[in-house]
C-alpha cells in the first residue's frame, strides 16, 4: 500500500478519505489482542494444530518416532513420568527418551504416543466434518436465499423426487431398483418435454395446468427440509447411521458433516435475504453484473463472517461428537487411537490408573474450550455492533 | 402529452399505463390476501438532456417507478418504451445490453457501496459490463471517473467506510457513470445528506448533466430540490400522478389540492410569511385495497360525492399541464 502524503490531497483540492487508515485485518488483530480469552483460544488452537500435525508424522510410518502400537504387557498401567524398566524390555520396545510421559495403559502402550495419534483424528474429523457442513450450508442456504422466491412447478418437484430417490437407492446398494427408477426418471423427463412442446401449440388442459402448478417455492422446500432434519436428535441419528455403515474415520467425518449443516444453511439464507435487498446488490444488478458474480463477489464475502463464527464453534462440537462416538465404541476402529477410545478404555481402570481418563478428558476439554472461546471472540470482532465501546 | 422538447426523435423514455401491484401473502399457505397498488397507471415522458422530477410523500410509489424503469422489478401492466423499444416485457437476458444505458443513484450512501470492495473495485464492476477487459485501462478509467466527481483518484484503493456520506454519494455517482449511461434514476440522492453537502451533490449532478447530456429521473420528497433540478415535475400520491407540468408552470400555477398543500408546507425563509392553506392532516392512507374514486379523497378539502364514486381521469389544462382532478380543471 502506497503512503498518501497529507498534502497530496490538499494540493489537488479534491476530497480525501476522512477516516484513519487501517486495514480490516490489522483492526481485527488489534481487537483480538485486546480480547484475552479469544486470543488464548487462538494460541491453543494453533498449538493444537501444530501438535496434531507433528503427531501425524511422529506416529506413522514403518518405524515411527513415537510408536502408539507397541504392547508391553510387563509395563502396564505405569503412572505418568515413570521411567521405562530398560532391563526387561527388548531394545525395539523401549519408548523414546526411556520415559512414559503420560504413563501406559492396560496393554502397556505409551499413552503419550496414543494421544499424539488421536490429536490428528480429532483435528481432521473436526475440520472435514465442518467443511462438509459449511459447503452444504452455503450451497443450500445460498440457493434458498437468492433464488428462493422462484416457485417450483409440480412436474419439477416430481422429477426431482424420482431422481433423488433413485440416486439414493443406487448409493445404498439396491442397484436394481435404483437403475429402474433412474430409467423411469429419464422417461418422465422426455415425457414432460413432449407435453410442454405439445402445449406450446395452444393445447392447455386441466392435466397440464396441474403439471405446471406453481406449487411451492424453492425457499419453502429447502427450509422445511432443514426443519425435518433438525427434528431428529442428531446424536442418535449419527449412532444409527454409524451402526449401519462400516466403521472408519472417513464415514464418521461424512456422517457428522451430513447431520450438522442445518445451522449454517439458516445463517446463510438469513444473510442472503438481507443482502439481496441492499442497495449495493441492487446497484450491481443495475450494472448488469451476472448472478454468479453477484453471489460470489458481492454477497458471500459479506455473508461469510457469521458462517465462519458458527463453523469455529461447530468444530468443537464435531470433535466432541467424534470423542463421544469413539467412547461408545462406534467411532474409529480400535487399533487406531483416538481421544475418545483412550478415554473409553481408561474408564475401567479409573481408580487404579486415573491418568488414563484424565489426560484425554482434559485434552478434549482444552481443545473444545479454546475453539469456543476463539469462535466467540471472532464473533465480537466481526460484528461491530457487539463490540464494546472503549 | 407535454411537448416541451420538439426534437424529432421524441422522448428518450416513454412510460404508458405502468402498473405494479405487490401481492400481500398471509397465513401458512401464503395465500394472496390483497394487493398493494404501488404504481397504478402512470404515464410520463423523459426527454434527452432533461430532468423529470417525481415528488410525493413516503410510500407513494416514487421509488417503485424508478426500479420498474430499470427493470429491477417486473411491471404487472403497461409499457416502458426506451428509444421506442418496449422493454417492459423483456427477460433479464434481453435487458442486459440496455443495462449500460440506464443507471441508478441511491438514497443511502452507506448501503449503496459494497463494504468488502475498494471504491475502485466497485466502480470497475461497471467497466466490466462495458467490456473494458484490460486491467490497466480499467484503472485509468476509474481515476478519470473519480476526478469527474471531485474525488482524488488515489481514493480508489480505499474502502467505503473510510469516506464521509457526501463522498460516498459522489462515489455512487461515479459508479453509475462508469457505464456511460444516457439516463440516471436518482432515487432521493440528497435526502440522507446534510444541507451543505446536498447543494454540492445537486450542483455536481447539474454540472454532469450539462457536460454529458444526461437525462435524470429525479425522485425526491423535497419540493425545493425538485424545483431546482427539474424541467418537468410529476406529483405522485398513492400510485397515481396527480399533477404533471413543466416545473415553472407547476410552481407558479399549482392546481391540484394536493400540490397546493405540498407547496404550502414548504418552509419559507421569510418569518412573516403566512401559510395560505392549512397543512394536510393525517398520514397517507395504506395503499392496500384503497377505496374507489379519487385516491386523495380522504384528505382533500374540496372533496364531494362524485370524488368517491368513480376514478377521476386526467385533464389536460394546457399543453404543458395535466391534472387529475375534475374540480380544478
Amino acid at each position: 500500500m502506497k503512503a498518501y502524503s497529507e498534502n497530496y490531497f490538499q494540493k489537488t483540492g479534491m476530497e480525501r478519505p476522512l477516516a484513519p487508515r487501517e486495514t480490516r485485518w490489522r483492526e481485527g488483530w488489534r481487537l483480538l489482542k485486546r480480547n484475552r480469552l479469544a486470543f488464548a483460544g487462538l494460541v491453543i488452537f494453533i498449538l493444537f494444530f501444530l501438535i496434531a500435525l507433528a503427531g501425524l508424522f511422529l506416529t506413522s510410518g514403518t518405524k515411527p518416532v513415537f510408536d502408539p502400537a507397541v504392547v508391553r504387557l510387563e509395563e502396564k498401567l505405569r503412572p505418568p513420568l515413570s521411567n521405562a524398566k530398560l532391563e526387561i524390555l527388548s531394545s525395539d520396545r523401549v519408548p523414546r527418551l526411556g520415559l512414559y510421559l503420560f504413563g501406559t495403559d492396560e496393554l502397556g502402550r505409551d499413552v503419550f504416543s496414543r494421544m499424539l495419534q488421536g490429536a490428528w483424528v480429532s483435528l481432521t474429523v473436526g475440520f472435514v466434518a465442518v467443511g462438509i457442513a459449511v459447503l452444504i450450508g452455503i450451497l443450500l442456504g445460498g440457493i434458498s436465499g437468492y433464488y428462493g422466491q422462484n416457485a417450483m412447478r409440480a412436474d419439477q418437484i416430481f422429477l426431482g423426487a424420482v431422481l433423488l430417490l433413485s440416486g439414493g437407492l443406487v448409493l445404498m446398494g439396491i442397484t436394481f431398483f435404483g437403475v429402474v427408477l433412474l430409467c423411469v426418471g429419464g422417461v418422465l423427463l422426455v415425457f414432460f418435454q413432449w407435453v410442454k412442446k405439445r402445449a406450446s401449440k395452444g393445447v392447455e388442459t386441466a392435466w397440464t395446468r396441474f403439471l405446471w402448478m406453481r406449487a411451492i417455492s424453492i425457499d419453502t422446500l429447502i427450509m422445511r427440509f432443514v426443519d425435518i432434519m433438525l427434528c431428529f436428535p442428531s446424536f442418535f441419528l449419527i449412532l444409527t447411521v454409524v451402526a449401519l455403515l462400516p466403521a472408519s474415520i472417513y464415514n464418521i467425518m461424512i456422517v457428522i458433516g451430513l447431520t450438522s449443516w442445518m445451522g449454517t444453511t439458516r445463517f446463510v439464507r438469513a444473510e442472503f435475504l438481507s443482502l439481496r435487498d441492499q442497495d449495493f446488490v441492487t446497484a450491481a444488478r443495475a450494472l448488469g453484473v451476472s448472478n454468479w458474480r453477484i453471489i460470489f463477489r458481492h454477497m458471500i464475502p459479506n455473508a461469510i463472517a457469521p458462517v465462519l463464527v458458527s463453523a469455529t464453534i461447530s468444530i468443537a462440537t464435531a470433535i466432541l461428537t467424534e470423542a463421544g462416538l469413539s467412547f461408545l465404541g462406534l467411532g474409529v476402529p480400535p487399533p487406531h487411537a483416538t481421544w475418545g477410545n483412550i478415554l473409553s478404555d481408561g474408564k475401567n481402570f479409573i481408580f487404579d490408573a486415573p491418568w488414563l481418563t484424565f489426560i484425554p478428558g482434559v485434552a478434549i476439554l482444552i481443545v473444545v474450550l479454546s475453539f469456543n472461546l476463539f469462535g466467540e471472540g471472532l464473533r465480537d470482532i466481526l460484528n461491530p455492533r457487539l463490540r464494546e465501546r472503549s | 402529452m407535454i411537448e416541451k422538447n420538439n426534437s424529432s426523435d421524441g422522448p428518450l423514455l416513454k412510460v404508458k399505463g405502468l402498473r405494479k401491484h405487490f401481492p400481500v401473502r398471509r397465513g401458512f399457505l401464503q395465500r394472496i390476501k390483497g394487493w398493494v397498488k404501488a404504481v397504478d397507471g402512470v404515464d410520463v415522458d423523459i426527454f434527452r438532456g432533461r430532468t423529470l422530477g417525481l415528488v410525493g410523500e413516503s410510500g407513494c410509489g416514487k421509488s417503485t417507478i424508478g426500479r420498474l424503469i430499470l427493470k429491477l422489478l417486473e411491471p404487472n401492466e403497461g409499457k416502458i418504451l426506451y428509444k421506442g423499444r418496449d422493454i417492459s416485457g423483456m427477460t433479464q437476458n434481453e435487458v442486459k445490453p440496455l443495462r449500460k444505458e440506464m443507471q441508478i443513484i441511491f438514497q443511502d450512501p452507506f448501503g449503496s457501496l459494497n463494504p468488502r470492495m475498494t471504491v475502485g473495485q466497485s466502480i470497475e464492476e461497471g467497466l466490466r459490463t462495458l467490456g473494458v477487459k484490460n486491467h490497466g485501462e480499467r484503472k485509468v478509467r476509474v481515476s478519470q471517473l473519480l476526478e469527474m466527481v471531485g474525488i482524488a483518484p488515489e481514493a480508489a484503493d480505499f474502502y467505503p467506510h473510510e469516506f464521509s456520506g457526501g463522498q460516498r454519494q459522489r462515489i455512487g455517482i461515479a459508479r453509475a457513470l462508469s457505464v456511460e449511461p444516457s439516463l440516471i434514476v436518482c432515487d432521493e440522492p440528497v435526502s440522507a445528506l446534510d444541507v451543505s453537502i446536498q447543494s454540492q451533490i445537486i450542483n455536481l449532478l447539474k454540472e454532469l448533466q450539462n457536460r454529458l447530456g444526461l437525462c435524470y429521473l429525479f425522485i425526491s420528497h423535497d419540493l425545493n430540490v425538485v424545483g431546482y433540478m427539474s424541467d418537468t415535475v410529476a406529483v405522485m400520491y398513492l400510485g397515481h400522478i396527480m399533477e404533471y407540468a413543466a416545473a415553472d408552470e407547476l410552481y407558479d400555477h399549482p392546481l391540484h389540492p394536493y400540490t397546493l398543500a405540498l407547496l404550502s408546507a414548504v418552509p419559507s425563509p421569510d418569518p412573516d410569511h403566512r401559510r395560505a392553506q392549512p397543512v394536510l392532516m393525517g398520514d397517507v392512507p395504506s395503499a392496500l385495497n384503497p377505496p374507489p374514486g379519487c385516491k386523495f379523497q380522504g384528505r382533500c378539502p374540496l372533496v364531494e360525492d362524485r370524488c368517491r364514486r368513480k376514478e377521476i381521469e386526467v385533464y389536460q389544462v394546457s399543453p404543458e399541464h395535466q391534472v387529475r382532478c375534475w374540480k380544478v380543471a
